[in-house]
């Protein structure tokens, strides 16, 4: 990863709420973190620790009502994406940056054909006329690995299969060459073998353009394959962000630790029994005041429960929200916090 | 864990199983073809062992799991439970034997009647086999919140009022309420999340070790079957195209598709780079049109001439260790084949 390199886009205490019948969720706490050009960010968390949300809350696109961005700067080019004008984001989205979500099939238009919903960004965004269109189109299909692709253009969604329109979500985020792809969860409704498939297409096309991407995902096999760096998600906040390999070689933050033993794996030592981390994720009703994973941390003392700990750096481009971590007891010379997985 | 070494008795037998499902088409409703989701297995189950069944989406592993409970009428073949032949019996005659044999669904949601309580839920089944007392169906329910670890307080809420992992445990008490021998858990752990699964799959091997239960662990997760299972059946297109225990068929796989599907995992280990990663190409062929021959010979990377015509049989190449692939028959047929 060329290190230093510049800030492609720079999420600076982000804050999103749910207004719901029952009361306020909230999702995305005090969230910063930025992105380097062409390097890919892998983010992981529980279910419901706020990765899309968050992802959804800096373009906008989250529903509001129900959601409220609180409060937050995404600074994109030199504008602020929470400040700029709607047009100015339309130009933005889908065009500089672009997106894939978990299922093909709902972010698909079935009633258009696959070419249709090609050429649509090329002709708006990049001013392209129907044949430029078309051509580009057919490369694009092509480059995401479509067999037969300009015949393909004139065929529905439902005419491909799951892995296909994977490929053909992938290849409208790339339309126009975006600066930044955000992919949720793009894999995890894929079977391994057509997963292995999107994986390598996207190391060769992050080799062939260079943009800079966040991964959503809950498979750590899968981010530690593909990603430059991790940001580890609880309970709305970011509770650990570090290059790859320092986060699974010292993960600092319990929760972190806790994350890679449960796992099991197919090669290697098999482990005689699964470590567990006890108890549930929290319900997140108000605005954190004390440590998100406090119930669940064997290593928690009295201020976890007392006060929200905030990000700290402790090491190169590493950082850590755990109250242990400035007294050294979350250091990589600590006791492991073993009972964090009894 | 299962000692394989021992004598092992067979609890489950299934020779030549087959669930098709026919398509009808047209204003007639013409019977024009079938989807075979199971299209003859064969494999025995051991008393008190896991036998892991995997293979990718819409490979048959749910279909073959329900076939074996008889939750279908079956295509074909046969059904031993307990040297008990059920492959054949009417359902009238199946609801004596439904108490030993019991299922655990994926969805903890969906299979969970909304309606009722904790204690309806896990007493149901108690209420419909037995001739239990309001009172006994009561204690038992408490007994069996208490294997799985649910307070007992939790009797009289609604599964909504439950998390994921929680709900599963009321699905699992509910399977195990009348003793049973035998429990197909179908993707147990797949709607839970990471830190949740753990959980669940320790509780499944507890229960296992205290009530001598045996399993069949329907997962598309590898690792997870890896470390619950004692031997593995991997399933591709309707088909067993291997079977072996545990540590060999990881270690050392012998079918090019288990060997695609194992090297297709991505392991958690930034230092660890696959050298002789397998990336399949192309889909999986529709199991109402499988191709001729070997079901894997569209995407076979060892595919040979005789694959795309034969059909390989699946035979014990190994002590333990079954295949279904010509690679794996004798030396000379193989050559007389591709030269003819
Ligand atoms: N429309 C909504 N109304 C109310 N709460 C919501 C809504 N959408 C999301 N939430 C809540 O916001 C929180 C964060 O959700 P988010 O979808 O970002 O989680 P996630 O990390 O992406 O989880 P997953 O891995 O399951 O996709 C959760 O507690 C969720 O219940
Ligand atoms: N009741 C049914 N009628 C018609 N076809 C069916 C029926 N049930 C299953 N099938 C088909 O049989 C095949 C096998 O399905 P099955 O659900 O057994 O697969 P699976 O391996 O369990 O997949 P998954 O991992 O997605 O659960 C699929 O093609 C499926 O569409
Ligand atoms: S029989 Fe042939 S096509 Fe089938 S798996 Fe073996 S080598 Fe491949
Ligand atoms: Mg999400
Ligand atoms: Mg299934």
């Amino acid at each position: 990863m060329p290190d230093g390199a510049p800030k492609v886009l720079d999420v600076r205490n982000l804050n999103t709420v749910f207004r719901t019948r029952t009361g306020e969720v909230h999702a995305v706490n005090r969230v910063s973190f930025d992105l380097e050009k062409g390097e890919l960010l892998g983010v992981v968390g529980e279910s419901g620790s706020g990765k899309s949300v968050t992802m959804m809350s800096l373009i906008r696109l989250i529903p509001s009502p129900p959601a409220e961005i609180r409060s937050g700067q995404v600074l994109f080019d030199g504008m602020d994406l929470l400040e700029v004008d709607d047009d100015t984001l339309r130009d933005i989205r889908g065009a500089r940056i672009g997106f894939v979500f978990q299922d093909p099939m709902t972010s698909l238009n079935p009633v258009f054909t696959v070419g249709f919903q090609l050429r649509e960004p090329l002709m708006r965004h990049m001013g392209m006329n129907r044949r430029e269109a078309d051509r580009r189109a057919a490369e694009l299909l092509e480059l995401v690995g479509i067999p037969d692709a300009a015949r393909r253009l004139r065929d529905y969604p439902h005419q491909f299969s799951g892995g296909m329109r994977q490929r053909v979500m992938i290849a409208i985020a790339l339309a126009c060459d975006p600066e930044v792809l955000i992919a949720d969860e793009p894999t995890t409704a894929l079977d391994v073998t057509i997963q292995a498939q999107i994986l390598e297409l996207v190391r060769e096309l992050r080799q062939k353009l260079g943009m800079a991407i966040i991964w959503i995902t809950h498979d750590l096999g899968v981010i530690a394959g593909i990603a430059d760096r991790v940001m580890v998600m609880y309970g709305g906040q970011v509770v650990e962000e570090a290059p790859v390999r320092a986060l699974f070689k010292e993960p600092r933050h319990p929760y972190t630790r806790a994350l890679l033993e449960t796992i099991p794996h197919v090669r290697g030592k098999r482990a005689e029994r699964l470590e567990v981390i006890e108890g549930q994720p929290p319900i997140l009703g108000a605005a954190p005041t004390a440590c998100p994973f406090r119930d669940r941390c064997a290593a928690a003392v009295e201020i976890c429960g007392r006060e929200n700990p905030a990000l700290r750096e402790v090491g190169a481009r590493h950082r850590v929200a755990c109250h242990l971590s400035d007294t050294g007891a979350g250091s990589g010379a600590a006791p492991e916090p073993e009972g964090a997985h009894v | 864990m299962f000692d394989l070494t021992t004598k092992a008795r067979t609890l489950i037998r299934v020779r030549g199983l087959k669930m098709y499902f026919p398509i009808h088409a047209g204003i007639f409703r013409r019977h024009v073809g079938d989807v075979k989701a199971v299209d003859d297995v064969s494999f025995d189950i051991y008393e008190g062992e896991t036998l892991g069944l995997v293979g990718e989406s819409g490979c048959g592993k749910s279909t073959c799991g329900r076939a074996i409970l008889r939750l279908y009428d079956i295509t074909a073949g046969s059904i031993q439970i307990d040297g008990q032949e059920i492959g054949d019996l009417p359902q009238a005659k199946l609801r004596s034997l439904r108490p030993a044999m019991q299922m655990v669904f994926q969805d903890p949601q969906a299979s969970l009647n909304p309606r009722l309580t904790v204690e309806g839920i896990i007493g149901e089944p108690l209420l419909e086999h037995t001739s239990m007392s309001r009172a006994e169906r009561k204690a038992r329910v408490h007994e069996l919140m208490d294997a799985v670890g649910l307070n007992r307080s939790f009797s009289d809420r609604y599964p909504h009022e439950f998390s994921g992992g929680q709900r599963q445990r009321i699905g699992i008490a509910r399977a195990l309420a009348l003793n049973p021998k035998f429990i197909v858990c179908d993707e147990p752990i797949a709607a839970l999340d990471v830190s949740i699964q753990a959980q669940v799959v320790n509780l499944l091997e507890d229960l296992q070790k205290k009530f001598g239960l045996t399993y069949l662990f329907i997962s598309h997760d590898l690792s997870m079957v890896r470390h619950i299972a004692d031997r593995v059946a991997v399933m591709y297109l309707g088909k067993v195209v291997e079977l072996a225990p545990e540590e060999a068929l990881y270690s050392d796989p012998l079918h090019p598709y288990t060997r695609a599907l194992l090297s297709a995992v991505p392991e958690p280990d930034p230092d660890l780079t696959i050298e002789d990663r397998i990336i399949l190409k192309g889909d999986v062929p529709s199991p109402a049109n499988p191709p001729a021959g070997c079901n894997f010979c569209t995407r076979c990377p060892a595919v040979m001439d005789i694959c795309k015509r034969e059909d390989p049989e699946f035979r014990e190449v190994l002590p333990g260790r079954f295949v279904a692939c010509h690679r794996y028959n004798e030396p000379d047929e193989n050559e007389n084949e591709t030269a003819a």
